[in-house]
């Protein structure tokens, strides 16, 4: 794949976040540079507090940088409107959350289908993608279950199966094994790798295990807000 | 896209079982109490005015001694016949006299006894009270003027005395005195205050002097006042008018006292209408109560619907999605309760009237009233959060705690 002009995707230009005011100031981004392309499979690393998540929200349009650009397939986010960045994340992004972030009594497939309804796909159209996303990451026989009767590896899957339903250019990732077993976590990679390179789908993926980002093929570390190291690598398998 | 929003928001419904009972009760019960409340007043004060509607058309009654509250009277002397023709020939405006005495006792028909209230009057009576015959006839002129034994009976006397039984042409004994039934009093139905219409015998003032009381003594005037005819007016001259007769002079007190049924009518009325208001009041109470319990379960569950609003906005929900999702739901919700609180107040207002012996009375007012109350309570309450949380940032709404 490689770093090509031409398909960049995703490029952060002097993004600085700032939280709070005046002493309480917290410097949680320090204008970093970062430019991925279409097809990339990206690990973020470092230390807690260096800012990946910070920057993975930006990415995501579920948070607005302080100062910087960034610009989503030559777009200027911090142009758009509220509503265009949500339709940018409809229509474009998939996130699969730490916490996993599922509605709560509600059964996985109608987890899955959530994005779907937003697009206004009709109903059929709905449960044949979302069935089709479960059966993806696993989960086939699990439809009717609630988050509260699943483990925190099928919660973690279904997540997945809502973040790619929608088949977005880009899955953003914010430690998607953080709570999970070596085991659990290898599937998950595995089903990311596969996403990767079956779909050509864009993927960023924050991490603390040297074992998950080795699957990457690039690699960031963060220290302090700012990009220390910004190298390609040779993912296993 | 509106159908899916509607569906969207029935489902939350119905996730949040629990959460959507509690909510609808509050409405459910605020919105019955307050529609029964103020039915059951309405019902009230319909029939008091009926009440004394049927009590008579205009009514005064003029009755010796002063009243000191509570019923009693001072002690003075009764009225004359005299006194009654007096007013029936002096006072303008004035549609019929009837002058009366009465007196309790028991009647007695074979084996069965009553204890009653027996009145000498004339025919005046029936036009100045609003009695009607339901069988046999009024009291001849010969039978009035020389005091027969017969009499006209009232619906309850009727029942006790005669049960299937035909009363007219029957004897029954007053004191001492065989007499005969020819005429039955239509009912009245039961009066809640100023006793049994019904339980009655009427007998000619004449017959009544002679055989029961003894003396000549006329103890109440009743008149009516024509129509068009102020009873206020009616009242003062007929004061007037016994000042003179009963020689009272500006500064001594009446031994007399006038009392005008529509002067009553009214402040009875009055009375009805305040409680009806009070009762209505504590209903609105419960109403508030109702709404607060809304306000606090929607408050209660905002921080995980604050989530839930981060999540939706997350994978790629508009704002005004997710705000018409919730108004949907709010609407949805408090309607449920409002048509369900409406619906248990007409069940309480036909099962509580029957059992108060109250008319049914179904205001249509208060139950548009109490339901936008209800719906702008859940709407309020249901919206307002969402909206803050739907104008947050999408990762604000989901570290919500
Ligand atoms: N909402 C917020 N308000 C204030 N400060 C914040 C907020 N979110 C993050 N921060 C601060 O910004 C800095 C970067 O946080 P961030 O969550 O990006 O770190 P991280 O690299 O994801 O850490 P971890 O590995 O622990 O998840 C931290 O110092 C954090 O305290
Ligand atoms: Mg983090």
């Amino acid at each position: 794949m490689g770093l090509s002009q031409d398909n960049v995707i995703i490029d952060l230009q002097g993004v600085s976040k700032v939280y709070g005011k005046g002493v309480a100031a917290v410097h949680a981004l320090r204008g970093i540079d970062i430019r991925i392309s279409s097809g990339e499979f990206v690990a973020m690393m470092g230390p807690s507090g260096s800012g990946k998540s910070t920057c993975m929200n930006i990415l995501g349009c579920l948070d607005t940088p302080t100062a910087g650009t960034y610009q989503f397939e030559g777009e200027d986010v911090s142009r758009l409107t509220r509503d265009q960045r949500a339709l940018l994340r409809r229509h474009y992004l998939g996130f699969v959350f730490q916490g996993f972030n599922l509605l709560a009594r509600t059964t996985a497939l109608e987890n899955v289908e959530l994005p779907l309804i937003y697009r206004g796909l009709p109903a059929e159209e709905r449960r044949q993608y979302a069935q089709e996303a479960l059966t993806a990451v696993g989960l086939q026989g699990w439809e009717t279950h609630s988050p509260a009767e699943l483990s925190g590896g099928q919660q973690q899957r279904v997540a997945i199966a809502r973040a790619i339903v929608s088949k977005p250019t880009v899955l953003l990732a914010d430690e998607p094994t953080g709570n999970l077993d070596t085991a659990r976590s290898l599937e998950i990679m595995d089903l990311l790798t596969r996403f990767n390179r079956e779909q050509h789908l864009t993927v960023v993926m924050v991490t603390h295990e040297v074992e998950m980002a080795a699957y990457a093929s690039r690699l960031i570390h963060f220290r302090d807000g700012s990009v220390e190291q910004d190298h390609q690598q040779d993912n296993l398998t | 896209m509106l159908w899916n929003i509607f569906l969207l928001a029935f489902r939350a419904i119905i996730r949040n079982l629990m959460r959507s009972t509690l909510t609808m009760l509050g409405i459910v019960i605020g919105v019955a109490a307050v529609i029964t409340m103020v039915n059951l007043g309405r019902g009230a004060t319909i029939q008091v005015t009926n009440q004394i509607a049927s009590l008579g058309s205009n009514l005064l009654i003029v009755r010796p001694g002063q009243r000191m509250g509570h019923g009693q009277r001072s002690a003075a002397p009764p009225f004359t016949i005299k006194d009654s023709e007096a007013i029936a020939r002096d006072v303008p405006g004035v549609a019929a006299v009837s002058p009366s005495a009465s007196q309790a006792m028991v009647v007695v028909y074979g084996n069965l006894n009553w204890s009653t209230n027996v009145t000498g009057t004339d025919n005046h009576y029936f036009g100045v009270r609003n009695v009607t015959l339901a069988a046999g006839r009024i009291f001849t002129e010969a039978e009035l003027r020389s005091g027969l034994a017969v009499c006209v009976i009232g619906e309850t006397v009727r029942r006790e005395l005669f049960g299937s039984l035909d009363p007219i042409g029957a004897k029954i004994r007053l004191k001492k005195i065989s007499c005969e039934v020819i005429g039955l009093a239509a009912s009245k139905g039961q009066a809640s205050m100023g006793g049994d219409q019904d339980d009655m015998v009427l007998v000619p003032l004449r017959t009544f002097w002679r055989r029961i009381a003894g003396n000549r003594d006329v103890t109440f005037i009743q008149l009516s006042a024509r129509d068009g005819v102020s009873t206020t007016k009616v009242k003062n001259d007929v004061e007037a008018l016994m000042h003179e007769r009963r020689h009272i002079s500006g500064n001594e007190s009446d031994d007399f006292n006038v009392r005008d049924l529509q002067e009553i009518a009214t402040t009875l009325t009055g009375t009805t209408q305040v409680l009806t208001g009070l009762l209505g009041a504590v209903a609105a109470v419960s109403l508030l109560v109702g709404g607060i319990g809304i306000m606090n379960i929607m408050l209660v569950s905002v921080t995980e619907r604050t989530r839930e609003i981060g999540i939706r906005l997350a994978i790629g929900a508009l704002e005004r999605d997710v705000l018409l999702q919730f108004l949907v739901e709010a609407v949805t919700l408090s309607s449920l309760g409002g048509i369900m609180g409406i619906l248990l107040a007409v069940l309480a207002s036909y099962s509580l009237s029957g059992l108060m012996g109250l008319p049914v009375v179904l205001s249509p007012g208060i139950m548009l009233l109490a339901f936008f109350f209800s719906a702008a309570v859940g709407v309020i309450f249901g919206y307002i959060p969402a909206r803050k949380a739907a104008r947050l940032n999408p990762i604000d709404a989901l570290r919500h705690e």
